[in-house]
């Protein structure tokens, strides 16, 4: 395939090659994939990109109780919090946690989401991207690019190592979406492929080793405190490339350093509930008051 | 070898949470196993198994599954009250936790149907991860389909011949063969033959199979 590539440095060659963005080569590499037009593919995200929009919104208009009864109402919180105290973390980090936190709301009820790239780290990529398009007064089209090139470094992080908790823990999860999200709000603020390429090495290297210890086994808690780490992970990570900061470690290495980390977990701690937050005296009996 | 995603294989698929595996995993279960059924499900037993069997109730595995049979995607918001459509439908459901031995998947399910005019159906399969799904078990027969391309399972009366004929007649309408597997069963007088193509075959063809004697039943499989 012309525009496929397989790994970050890849990546960056091709981009260089064919002048073209992150999100531009992404596209052309899902047409030729796919055998779709590159509208067709658009239109895909398009859909995806609306889930998204309407369930980081959702939590704040409704009241939401999740299946497990762990979390719910979480972003309301958050959203009547800021409007009445001196925001810690200042109006746009409190919208972005709301949206991320939002979201995982939604997905614990039996809501509409788009897994991204697993279902226990849904909030992060709506969380930074739909947060910083509002924001900024990007435009849907805008937002759809900035999820294609949050997609070209899922494909790679997919393809070299994993995004599965059961895999490589929490890190593989939550740290792919947050490396994912934090590549497409740099394109989306104008910042060059090295730059959003490096965002995703901050990412990664910033949870390296984060465990996957859900309680009970539910994508509720600790999973959702970790989608609002992980959209201030994208962002701040975003605003170091944009700033000029770069990773001295290359994404591929730290792409390698993550999967190897992850495979060097104790099953325990990756998905089974058998270790960490879920392990603990108050995990378990709520544990056994969920399924009895 | 090493895939090349497609971008809704990372941000995807659209679905109802909580759990790629465990919600819209099965989902696509229930809603495959409907449509190889062929005619409105009546009744319903789903053997869980596994982490189906310990978690089902806190990931909505058991309204996704039910959703599935109603034939509903697993984006599908009527997911959420399937238990209540489907009783509306008057479709019987039933869980029963079970052990299907250790050779299987965790998150297998074995789903035994009745039908409307009465027969019987049943499908096993697993959730094997972000969604994605195999099909192991059809009426008691071994499979190993997991949906990537179109399939057909052709009963077939055990005489010399009676494959390549099949194999002849695909090749004859220009269609490419890209897995086939045989499976006589000890003392039957039927081999199965599973025949995966890289384009889906027309019903025309599907036929002309139909009226060779010595095949006795064709399951269509379509890719999901």
């Amino acid at each position: 395939m012309k525009y496929n590539f397989t790994s970050g440095a890849e990546l960056l060659e091709k981009c260089n090659e064919f002048n073209m963005s992150m999100h531009e080569i992404c596209l052309e590499r899902e047409a030729e994939l796919s055998g779709l037009s590159k509208e067709e593919v658009r239109e895909k995200m398009r859909v995806s990109l609306n889930i998204m929009k309407a369930a980081t919104e959702k939590a704040v208009e409704e009241d939401i109780k999740s299946m497990g009864g762990l979390i719910g109402g979480e972003a309301k919180k958050l959203t009547k919090y800021r409007g009445l105290s001196r925001s810690v973390c200042g109006e746009l980090m409190n919208k972005a946690m709301v949206a991320a936190m939002g979201t995982m709301e939604v997905n614990a009820s039996m809501g509409l989401i788009v897994a991204a790239p697993t279902a226990g780290s849904c909030g992060i990529l709506p969380g930074a991207v739909v947060t910083i398009g509002k924001e900024y007064g990007f435009n849907d089209e805008e937002m759809i690019d900035a999820l294609f090139a949050a997609s070209a470094i899922g494909v790679i992080i997919t393809r070299n190592a994993t995004v599965s908790g059961a895999e490589g823990g929490c890190q593989a999860e939550t740290g792919a979406a947050a490396a994912m999200a934090s590549a497409g709000v740099v394109e989306m603020m104008g910042g060059s492929v090295e730059q959003a390429i490096h965002a995703a090495s901050h990412c990664l290297q910033n949870v390296m080793g984060l465990v996957c210890d859900p309680i009970a086994g539910l994508v509720e808690a600790p999973c959702q405190g970790r989608n609002a780490i992980g959209v201030a992970n994208a962002l701040i990570s975003a605003e170091l490339c944009l700033a000029g900061i770069l990773n001295i470690i290359p994404f591929d290495e730290t792409v390698a350093a993550m999967y190897k980390v992850g495979k060097s977990l104790p099953m325990e701690l990756r998905e089974t509930a058998l270790g960490g937050i879920a392990s603990t005296c108050t995990g378990c009996s709520l544990t056994t008051k969920i399924f009895g | 070898m090493a895939k090349d995603y497609s971008v809704f294989d990372i941000v995807g698929p659209n679905m109802i949470g909580p759990s790629s595996s465990h919600t819209a995993g099965a989902a696509r279960l229930g809603k495959t196993a409907s449509k190889i059924a062929g005619k409105p499900v009546k009744e319903v037993k789903f053997l869980l198994h596994g982490s189906f069997a310990e978690t089902y109730k806190g990931h909505g595995t058991d309204k996704a599954i039910v959703g599935g049979i109603l034939g509903f995607q697993p984006d599908d918001a009527r997911i959420k009250n399937s238990f209540q459509l489907a009783e509306e439908a008057g479709v019987k459901f039933e869980f029963i936790k079970t052990d299907l031995g250790d050779s299987v998947h965790p998150n297998t399910v074995k789903i035994e149907m009745v039908l409307e005019d009465g027969s019987k159906s049943t499908i096993m399969g697993a959730s094997i991860g972000g969604g994605n799904i195999k099909l192991t078990e059809m009426d008691g027969l071994a499979l190993d389909f997991n949906g990537s391309r179109s399939a057909v399972v052709l009963e077939i009366k055990d005489i010399p011949g009676a494959v390549s004929f099949v194999t002849g007649l695909l090749a004859h309408n220009n269609k490419d063969i890209a897995m086939m597997s045989t499976n006589k069963p000890a003392r039957s007088e039927y081999t199965f033959v599973t025949i995966e193509t890289t384009d889906k075959l027309e019903a025309d063809l599907i036929d002309q199979l139909r009226k060779f004697e010595v095949i006795a039943k064709i399951i269509v499989l379509d890719k999901f």
